[in-house]
């Protein structure tokens, strides 16, 4: 088979992404090890530490119920920043328009972006400008990049996990990955399924609260729960064990989810973050989740149960138990 | 009422599986039953069911992944048929990454050909008559369950005089290649979980001759966890009790005649004919056909290709486990030289495949 090709599941976020990352990437480009990805570089410079990221977003349909590609773009980035701890301080963005695109449209998406900065508490200081000929880019393509900073010293990130560590989603999963779907698909629907689409520093910020006790945060994006809580066992050298029966799921996305032949567990969140924190602390987090407008349905949804291994099994909801392995192939392309 | 929970009930389940094994709790030797539906296979695993069931009680997979069966020549074409201009393929996702001789459509796709996924074969239909200057070509994969779709569709296309819609037909029916692995004493089935949705079309009866000629109990199961285990617990009482039947486990859908409807249309649009099975060979009478009054939609009679000799890959042992013979474990490349990423066989690539299932799900502690 010829091996030169680029395909879309290169771009999905799971298996085939890694590979490509690990393979010819990040070999080129820097070399940093697996075990030193985050959602965002964490850097020191004359003593201050500070956390930079950028992201790429490409949703087709660019309007989707819930949200647009704006908004998307601007939570996306604010999101990776929070994921290690950091707080989003400002970002950049970077506008790919094809040729003929509607210029109603473009300020639709501008104001989302506007908008959803506005609520992060972060300010878009740069940014540029290309427009590209007609069939040479899909409608719109958006690049955000952002720097955050700390305001405390915790070490926050994948490799952090531990035995013992609860963990925590602060919602329903799959809700976005479904709504693009069923949008994309044209299916029609009783219920409106919304994208959760949500900036999540804020939440974040509460839950850092209970300082030394969170261990890693990551947002469930592409490649869903699963992929990511895999992703976090390779890192961190642990085993985790999850309960199918506890993860909030809406009845809704799990119809679509049956309809279209997906596991939710695979399908990519917008604003959802699983947070592995050590037990003790874990009901009052629940509690602090609960009482924030992004977390009332949150759940605890399993647990690190031991050192090495790099597994996640599950238990599944009729008390059977099966591994989780990372998303194979592409599952939903460009959900985000 | 939320329809789906109750079948997914945690004690409902755990019932099942008590009764189960006081069914076989004086029993040393095995039972073994076999799922013929892709669908079982990803339900068993996905919810963990083997770990349910009392050691005496196996449970194997058959041929029920309609992408799996489908032999690498079909594939050859495909890609043929991928290459031509003013060619748009249309297809479920399984069949992008399935190998062929040489190349995938999804390989084929990043090429440059015009490949898309559809959910409905009305879908594809539309798409030819959006796109007349082009040759819509719908890949016909599947059991008695996609097989009436395309019927509707070739029916639709028909009345609506569209000229520019095709089907690449390789259409298969279940019950006589069951009949064929339940004569395999090598493989000792006892009994058959038979397909929900297939049932619900050809119906019950359509398994009467396995249960009254060859002796083998069945029973016509639903794809929940309660289901799947409900149609062990039947299965395994007619074996304690000696008997062979077809019962329905998934009489909320299935009945004994299946779909009048659904069955008229397979009539109309195809005829029973051989069909090449991947592992097993060519099966007498397990095939339809299009038939001869609807041949303008048939493309390889309208524009036949010429591909290269189908070359299976070495070493993969699909055909046995697709037979049942083997477990996807057992296979020296699975999980080694054939991963979901680069699938050597069938098996590994689709999501109803039984490798794809055990890489996926099977890795527990």
């Amino acid at each position: 088979m010829d091996t030169d090709i680029i395909l879309l599941g290169h771009g999905s976020g799971g298996k085939l992404s890694h590979q490509l990352l690990e393979e010819l990437i990040i070999p080129t480009l820097s070399g940093v090890p697996m075990a030193g990805r985050n959602d965002a570089a964490v850097l020191e410079h004359n003593g201050s530490r500070f956390a930079f990221t950028t992201d790429s977003y490409v949703v087709d349909p660019v309007f989707f119920p819930g949200g647009n590609i704006g908004g998307l773009a601007v939570n996306g980035t604010v999101n990776d920043l929070a994921m290690v701890g950091a707080t989003p301080l400002v970002i950049s963005v970077g506008l790919i328009i094809e040729e003929g695109f509607s210029r109603r449209e473009l300020a639709e998406i501008l104001t989302s972006m506007r908008e959803a900065a506005d609520r992060a508490g972060v300010s878009i200081a740069a940014g540029d400008t290309k427009v590209v000929p007609r069939g040479k880019a899909d409608r719109i393509f958006i690049n955000t990049s952002g720097i955050g900073f700390f305001n405390h010293t915790l070490e926050i990130n994948g490799s952090n996990a531990r035995a013992g560590d609860k963990i925590l989603i602060n919602g329903t999963i799959g809700d976005h990955g479904i709504a693009v779907m069923a949008k994309r698909e044209g299916l029609e629907l009783d219920t409106d399924i919304l994208s959760d689409c949500a900036a999540l520093n804020n939440l974040i910020e509460e839950l850092l609260e209970e300082g030394e006790a969170i261990h890693v945060l990551r947002d469930p994006t592409r490649g869903g729960v699963a992929t990511t809580l895999k992703e976090i066992a390779l890192q961190s050298d642990v085993s985790i064990t999850l309960d199918e029966a506890a993860f909030p799921l809406k009845g809704a996305v799990r119809g679509v989810c049956a309809l279209l032949g997906l596991d939710p567990l695979y399908v990519a969140n917008e604003g959802k973050v699983l947070v592995l924190a050590a037990p003790e602390a874990a009901e009052r987090l629940l509690e602090r989740m609960k009482q924030h407008p992004l977390g009332r349905d949150a759940a605890i949804i399993g647990e690190v149960t031991a050192v090495g291994g790099g597994r996640v099994q599950i238990e599944t909801v009729v008390g059977g138990m099966r591994g989780v392995e990372m998303l194979s192939g592409e599952q939903l392309p460009r959900i985000c | 009422m939320n329809y789906r929970d109750e079948f997914r009930d945690r004690d409902i389940v755990k019932g099942l599986a008590a009764r189960i094994a006081r069914l076989t709790a004086d029993r040393s030797e095995p039972i073994t039953l076999m799922e013929v539906c892709g669908t079982h296979t990803m339900s068993i695993y996905q919810y963990g069911i083997r770990r349910l069931l009392p050691p005496q009680v196996r449970l194997i997979s058959g041929p029920g992944c309609p992408v799996c069966v489908t032999p690498v020549g079909y594939l050859d074409k495909v890609v043929a048929y991928a290459r031509q201009p003013e060619t748009i393929i249309t297809t479920f996702g399984d069949m992008l990454r399935v190998p062929g001789s040489s190349s995938t459509l999804m390989l084929e796709r990043a090429r440059g050909a015009d490949v898309r996924i559809v959910y409905s074969t009305l879908d594809a239909l539309a798409l030819a008559e959006r796109n007349p200057g082009k040759r819509v070509i719908f890949l016909g994969v599947g059991f008695e369950t996609t097989a009436p779709t395309i019927a509707a569709s070739i029916l639709t296309a028909a009345s609506r005089g569209v000229t520019n819609y095709f089907v690449l037909a390789a259409h298969k029916t279940i019950p006589i290649p069951m009949q064929l692995l339940s004569a395999d004493p090598e493989l000792g089935i006892d009994g058959y979980l038979c397909p929900a949705h297939v049932s619900a079309i050809i119906g019950a009866d359509a398994y009467r001759f396995l249960a009254e000629e060859n002796g083998v109990p069945c029973v016509v199961t639903g794809f929940e966890p309660a289901d799947v285990m409900q149609g062990v617990e039947m299965l395994v009482r007619q074996v304690v009790e000696k008997r062979s039947e077809v019962e329905i486990q998934y009489s909320r859908f299935v009945t004994r005649e299946g779909n009048p409807k659904a069955q008229a249309m397979l009539l109309e649009v195809f005829t029973q004919a051989d069909a090449a099975w991947r592992g097993i060979g060519v099966i007498p009478g397990s095939g339809l056909d299009i038939a001869e009054k609807f041949a303008a939609f048939d493309v390889e009679r309208g524009f036949p290709v010429e591909v290269e000799v189908p070359s299976e890959p070495g070493g993969c042992l699909c055909g046995e486990v697709l037979k049942g013979k083997v477990a996807p474990s057992d296979c020296p490349l699975f999980g080694k030289a054939c991963t979901p990423e680069e699938p050597v066989g069938a098996c590994m690539v689709s999501s109803e495949g039984s490798c794809a299932a055990a890489h996926r799900y099977g890795q527990v502690e």
